[in-house]
């Protein structure tokens, strides 16, 4: 695993979570799927998918409309039964256990999952209070990296802009500890502020051994890291 | 290996080919022992001390009734089949089982009110077992409503079939409510621990209708399930052979 | 690193979050609390309001508008939770899943079943019952309405997704609630006559100890599916 930097500067993952045996485990590939085959009704949408996705790597879904990236991501978050086909996470089956694949899980769909009645620091907190419970001066710094700092504190999600809505999300992915992110277009509604600050932590997330699938409908470009393309379902991910 | 032939079953093409086959027999024994039950009952069976020849009404209520229990009963099974180990055709089979279960159980509702009228001096009561029997009604509507609500296939598949099996709890209460309550419907005849109080002539007239009938949803569910499954199967390759087979013999 | 937060601390998060969304949206939940008050109210009003008549139409008059207000709040139990993908994140979180329902259903009794359960009994005093009935009643409208609370998510999540949801739910909820409806009325029309209501009383919580066991996993199962 040459390409992750010797010296991190976000904490490392920790090395063996008291619950899950897999953290032993050593894999390249900490992301393998094969010959995933899936139908929704006569549609035959995933056909026969091959690949796998290393620590520190970006895969990138830039296939056109309608032909099946959110089916995939809901297909490896679990929301979809595959016909055929298998998806190992660090060598294992992910149906043996769900419950610990999806704990490395942080998946963003269409809908940022944000309660509008509530204000950024409640919905972050809640949301933590279900994975990891965090201290507010987390959060606040949370809410920093993604540039929402300086808003007003008692205001709630639904009177903010669609950005700010979608920030709020990207700060919650942070806070998460999931080593492998599936985001559905998760730039949508940021202003280019507010993509460069994506870019930021996914780069932060990625350097600190973690991988990312994301589905979007234009190239990412980060620097520094290793950063597949996939342009249309048929082929093979570059 | 006992499981091949569950796995045969799910297997699209070869319950079309089952179906197609097997259906028209069970139509043809239907029809036969209906003639001959119909034969028993209306004319063999003699006449009833207290209620004279209404009481025949008793050969379409019973078998009717039986029916509606035994098609919910079956397309619960089907449901959950289809629900854990993911057999499309156990779903088709499921939602071929209801508008036939629906049917049975209103003329079960039907015959029973026009038994109920002369018998006991009223249309209808709110009497446990009919009051169970009607909510079998409710259910297999609430099931063809639920399906017919949802869009994409699978989800109202998976969802009904969630409601088929939460249903089948009306089940034993519609057959044991005339047991644990004191019920204007009289007590089982036939599915009693000392045997059936019925005398020799009334009774197999009835078991013959009860088969008949039996037969009879048996040849209408495979029929529906095989229309169900063309529609499905459109796309598959094995279809086009198939009717092209059946166009040539 | 701290650890991570186990089912039942998730399932409180969970409550405290909808106690507390609720808590900014009060009008939300006093809907069905008024549907209550106003279809027990219509009763009297349809009928000759003589006390003694009024008192053998009490229990059925409740019981209705329980089971009608119920159905009415059971709307909005997944509903906005499922549009906006916070459903999703639950059954991703890695904890129970039904557990995480459990708690939902378990705020949602809070906020309108037991707002019914206390005015209840008022509304059967306004209804002709005896004051000494007050504490029966008030136990059958306690157990029923758990179970109708219970049984009801099945319905709720059975209808996620689809169009027009309401009348279907109730067409779905009505038979597997009707147990609960009629020994409910039952066990009020014997609190109301003076009479030994205790067995009637026992087959509700019997219903609600069925339910608790086995309703969270049939609405678990149903919301599951809706999210596919």
């Amino acid at each position: 695993m040459g390409s992750i930097p010797a010296v991190r500067t976000t904490p490392a993952w920790p090395a063996a979570l008291p619950e899950s045996p897999w953290a032993l485990q050593r894999t390249d590939n900490l992301l393998e799927v094969s010959q995933l085959h899936l139908w929704r009704g006569d549609r035959h949408l995933l056909r026969g998918l091959q690949f796998s996705v290393a620590a520190g790597q970006l895969l990138q879904l830039l296939w056109p409309n309608g032909t099946g990236k959110t089916t995939l991501l809901r297909c490896l978050a679990g929301f979809l039964h595959a016909e055929q086909g298998e998806v190992r996470w660090q060598g294992t089956n992910v149906e043996k256990d769900r419950d610990a694949f999806h704990w490395d899980l942080a998946y963003l769909g269409h809908e940022s999952a944000l309660k509008g009645d509530l204000t950024a620091m409640e919905n972050l907190r809640l949301s933590c209070a279900l994975r990891v419970p965090q201290k507010a001066e987390r959060l606040r710094i949370a809410l920093e990296k993604v540039g929402l700092g300086s808003i007003d504190p008692a205001l709630p999600v639904r009177s903010m802009s669609a950005g700010q809505k979608r920030r709020v999300a990207l700060a919650r992915l942070s806070l998460w500890h999931a080593r492998l992110w599936l985001l559905d277009e998760p730039a949508t509604n940021l202003d280019a502020a507010g993509q460069a600050v994506f870019g930021k932590l996914l780069g932060a997330h990625l350097s600190g051994g973690g991988l990312a699938i994301v589905a979007t409908h234009r190239a990412i470009e980060l620097a520094g890291t290793a950063n597949r393309f996939w342009v249309a379902p048929q082929e093979v991910p570059q | 290996m006992s499981w091949t032939w569950f796995h045969r079953f799910g297997s699209p093409p070869y319950f079309y080919r089952f179906a197609g086959r097997w259906a028209p027999w069970f139509l043809g024994f239907a029809t036969m022992l209906l003639l001959v039950g119909l034969y028993g009952a209306l004319v063999s069976a003699p006449v009833d001390y207290y209620q004279s020849e209404v009481y025949r009404i008793i050969y379409v209520h019973v078998p009717s009734s039986y029916l509606a229990l035994m098609s919910y009963t079956w397309m619960a099974v089907a449901a959950a089949v289809g629900l854990i180990w993911r057999i499309k055709v156990a779903h088709a089979v499921a939602a071929a089982c209801a508008p036939a279960g629906a049917s049975f159980t209103v003329v079960s509702l039907v015959t029973g009110m026009i038994w109920g009228e002369p018998t006991w001096g009223t249309w209808w009561t709110w009497d446990p077992r009919l009051v169970s029997q009607l909510f079998v009604l409710f259910f297999f509507l609430g099931y063809i409503a639920l399906r017919g609500a949802i869009e994409d296939r699978e989800r109202a598949d998976r969802t009904s079939a969630v409601l088929a099996i939460v249903g089948v709890v009306n089940v034993p209460i519609v057959h044991w409510s005339v047991t644990w309550w004191n019920s204007l419907h009289q007590a089982p005849t036939l599915m009693r621990a000392d045997g059936p109080s019925m005398p020799m002539s009334m009774l197999w007239p009835l078991l013959v209708m009860i088969l008949a009938y039996t037969f009879y949803f048996i040849a209408l569910m495979l029929m529906r399930a095989r229309a169900e499954v063309l529609r499905r199967e459109r796309g598959g390759t094995w279809l086009r052979e198939e009717l092209s087979d059946e166009e040539k013999e | 690193m701290s650890l991570r937060a186990s089912s039942p601390a998730a399932a409180m998060a969970v409550l405290r979050r909808d106690l507390l969304l609720a808590a900014r949206r009060p009008g939300e939940w006093l809907q069905p609390l008024g549907f209550f008050v106003l279809v027990t109210v219509l009763f009297p009003l349809a009928m000759d309001p003589e006390p003694s008549r009024l008192r053998m139409v009490a229990p059925a008059a409740l019981w209705v508008s329980l089971l009608l207000a119920s159905l009415l709040a059971l709307e909005i139990l997944f509903r906005e939770d499922s549009r906006d993908g916070t459903l999703e994140q639950y059954a991703l979180s890695g904890q129970s899943f039904t557990a995480l329902l459990l708690a939902k259903t378990a705020t949602h009794w809070l906020l309108t079943g037991l707002p019914m359960v206390l005015v209840g009994p008022l509304a059967a005093l306004s209804l002709a019952a005896p004051a000494a009935a007050v504490p029966g009643i008030a136990l059958a409208l306690f157990l029923g309405s758990l179970s109708l609370s219970l049984i009801g998510a099945i319905g709720a999540g059975l209808t996620l997704g689809t169009r027009r949801g309401g009348a279907l739910l109730s067409l779905l909820v009505l038979p597997l609630v009707a147990p609960v409806l009629i020994f409910g009325a039952r066990a009020t029309a014997w609190a109301i006559a003076g009479e030994e209501a205790a067995g009637a009383l026992y087959l509700l919580g019997a219903m609600g100890v069925l339910a608790l066991t086995l309703a969270p996993l049939a609405a678990a199962a149903a919301v599951r599916i809706s999210m596919e």
